[in-house]
């Protein structure tokens, strides 16, 4: 399985452990990644409010890049999915629209045809690899975690963008989750709740009033982590999680990004996926692996 | 098909707190969970309150949480949900009466606030006001609104922020700033500049989600946004994130996040607020480099930035009505 990836600002920023989770977890998993390495920021929907065809064009040139390769693209943050899909939607399906955003993309000799898949890794390993196929290379069963799937808003909304054959991709983490020998914690509210992040320069008590919200939630029904593919979200949840209202009071809460979580399961040193670069301590999490193991 | 309703109930005058209370009924396939909730009421259960009307998604009357999200009951078939047990809950965000029936006045008054009324500039024409076809096509889009409440129900941001306008008024305030008619559009914008404002948005998608009528309201909230920063209100922390990441972005080509941070909020004091946070990141490791790697072809999408403002409509309302339009 071949994808044009694209790993996003924040896998290369913020958050540069989920990037070197993803390499080594890509490699095992047999994921063939071309690394788009000349295409921007999606904008996170900062470029869109902004400037909504700005964004249509910045997207597409990463769509076009590709085309040219032949191939899918694979992300793995939901901001970057949500931000993508939304685009196409637009773009796709409205050939004058998108001969407009296909003038400014000339410059580069970029064309786009309207036909490029964006998926996020979540949607990969359920819908091109295979949970069977998953649950097959896992050495390291997670028996006994208790891990919280978090979405982040981007990738299950709006539905009629990110699942438009209506795939049942809000229930992909649990799956995916379970697949690994974990307990996907299903009553688990704050699953495709807002973690804060984008109220982080605008409302900061807000922000991290809401990243507080989901900690509880997930403390309340007896999670051990939270596994997100989102990044942006890592950045409240794990990041900004000493900042919260309760921090200091109650325990702390892992957040592991989903890579790592795939990654501990199919037997892949907690070092080389990052997870020692974490602001909440991981060691809780492996522990339990250890004694699982 | 048999189902199982499970719903919470309170009766805040009697009960401390809510409880579940399930209801197995036999009903047709073709059932919506509205028809299912008042046959528990005629046949089962005489004190399960809930509101509704019009039963033909018209009236708004029916909002609940259906499986932990806003919904019409008469607009939510049981076939399409597929499942044995439902969860039905008053709607969030505002205080409960009792049962699945919510207090709904401070969702009134934040619509009031926003004066939903035109404002305009000169005396009534003497014939009728003439308008062009396509804004009126557009603002269809939000008048469609039938003041459920479910967008206001599940909104993340008013969850934590009680002086949040939210999702129904603001979508209301667009499609006033939009009317060709209404001459209050920089008054009602710059009035959502401040808390409780525009910025306070968390843009979750949720209210996006739950409208049965597609209004859109989050996306009306991103216009608006727009249009401030177009009008030149650009002091909001909001709106200075929003230019920061367009230069950085024709700059690198990609974001960096400590640059972003800096440049977006409002003084030394709240950025030492975010010190520790900083250092904590130093610490692991993970604080992105002094220095943003510059993508290959950077200088393109400057010039892709640059092209498309160009194209930005200078005119407001009309032309902007259309433009947003494209995007609808």
């Amino acid at each position: 399985m071949k994808y044009a990836f694209y790993p996003g600002c924040v896998a290369k920023g913020g958050t540069p452990e989920l990037y070197q989770a993803m390499t080594a977890v890509g490699e095992r998993l047999g994921l063939e990644l071309h690394e788009l390495t000349g295409a921007a920021c999606t904008g996170a929907g900062v470029i869109t409010e902004r400037d909504p065809f700005a964004g249509d064009v910045v997207n597409s040139r990463t769509f076009a890049m590709a085309e040219q390769l032949g191939l899918p693209v694979m992300t793995i943050c939901s901001t970057c999915t949500g931000v993508m899909m939304g685009v196409k939607s637009r773009v796709d399906a409205h050939d004058d629209y998108r001969e407009r955003v296909n003038q400014l993309l000339a410059d580069e000799d970029l064309h786009y045809s309207g036909q490029t898949d964006v998926k996020h890794l979540l949607w990969v390993l359920v819908e091109d690899l295979g949970l069977d196929k998953l649950k097959a290379m896992v050495v390291n069963p997670l028996h006994g975690m208790r891990l919280a799937p978090f979405y982040g808003c981007y990738v299950v909304r709006p539905s009629k963008d990110v699942d438009p054959l209506r795939l049942g991709r809000m229930g992909y983490l649990e799956k995916v989750i379970e697949a690994l020998g974990a307990e996907p914690v299903e009553e688990y509210r704050g699953k495709d709740k807002c973690c804060g992040f984008p109220l982080l320069e605008t409302n900061r008590r807000g922000s991290l009033a809401l990243t507080g919200k989901r900690l509880a939630e997930a403390r309340d029904v007896g999670a051990d982590a939270l596994v997100t593919p989102c990044p942006l979200c890592h950045l409240n949840l794990d990041g900004q999680q000493p900042e919260t209202p309760d921090a200091g009071r109650v325990d702390a809460m892992p957040v592991m990004h989903l890579p790592q979580a795939i990654g501990l399961a199919i037997g892949i040193p907690p070092e080389r996926l990052g997870l020692h670069r974490h602001i909440i301590d991981t060691k809780k999490i492996l522990a339990k692996v250890a004694v699982a193991g | 098909m048999d189902i199982k309703l499970k719903v919470r109930r309170q009766n805040p005058e009697a009960d401390d707190k809510p409880f579940w209370k399930d209801y197995a009924v036999e009903v047709p396939e073709y059932y919506t969970l509205l028809d299912a909730l008042l046959k528990v009421r005629e046949e089962v259960d005489e004190t399960l309150a809930l509101r509704c009307s019009c039963r033909s998604h018209i009236c708004g009357s029916c909002g609940m949480r259906v499986n932990g999200h806003a919904a019409l009951a008469c607009k939510t078939k049981l076939s399409d949900l597929d499942q044995e047990t439902v969860t039905v809950e008053p709607m969030g965000n505002m205080p409960v009466i009792r049962d699945l029936v919510v207090d709904l006045e401070p969702f009134w008054n934040k619509l009031y606030s926003i004066k939903p009324y035109l404002q305009p500039a000169t005396d009534p024409p003497e014939r009728e006001y003439v308008v062009p076809n396509e804004t009126m096509f557009h603002l269809d889009g939000v008048v469609n609104c039938i003041m459920c409440g479910a967008c206001v129900s599940d909104c993340e941001s008013l969850s934590v922020n009680p002086i949040f306008i939210g999702p129904t008024a603001f979508a209301k305030e667009y499609r006033f700033v939009l009317d060709p008619r209404d001459a209050a559009d920089r008054e009602r914008l710059s009035q959502m500049n401040g808390p409780g404002g525009v910025w306070d948005c968390t843009h979750c998608f949720q209210c996006v989600e739950v409208c049965p009528k597609d209004v859109a309201p989050m996306d009306r909230i991103m216009a608006m946004r727009r249009m401030m920063m177009d009008m030149g209100m650009e002091q909001h922390n909001g709106a200075k994130r929003a230019n920061a990441f367009m230069d950085l972005v024709g700059t690198y080509g990609r974001l960096d996040e400590t640059r972003l941070l800096m440049r977006s909020v409002s003084g030394l004091g709240e950025l030492m607020s975010f010190s520790k946070v900083g250092f904590r990141a130093l610490w692991k490791g993970k604080l992105p480099p002094l220095k943003p790697h510059r993508i290959a072809g950077a200088p393109a999408v400057r010039r892709i930035l640059e092209r498309a403002r160009n194209q930005r409509p200078r005119r407001f309302k009309v032309h902007q009505a259309q433009e947003e339009g494209v995007r609808a």
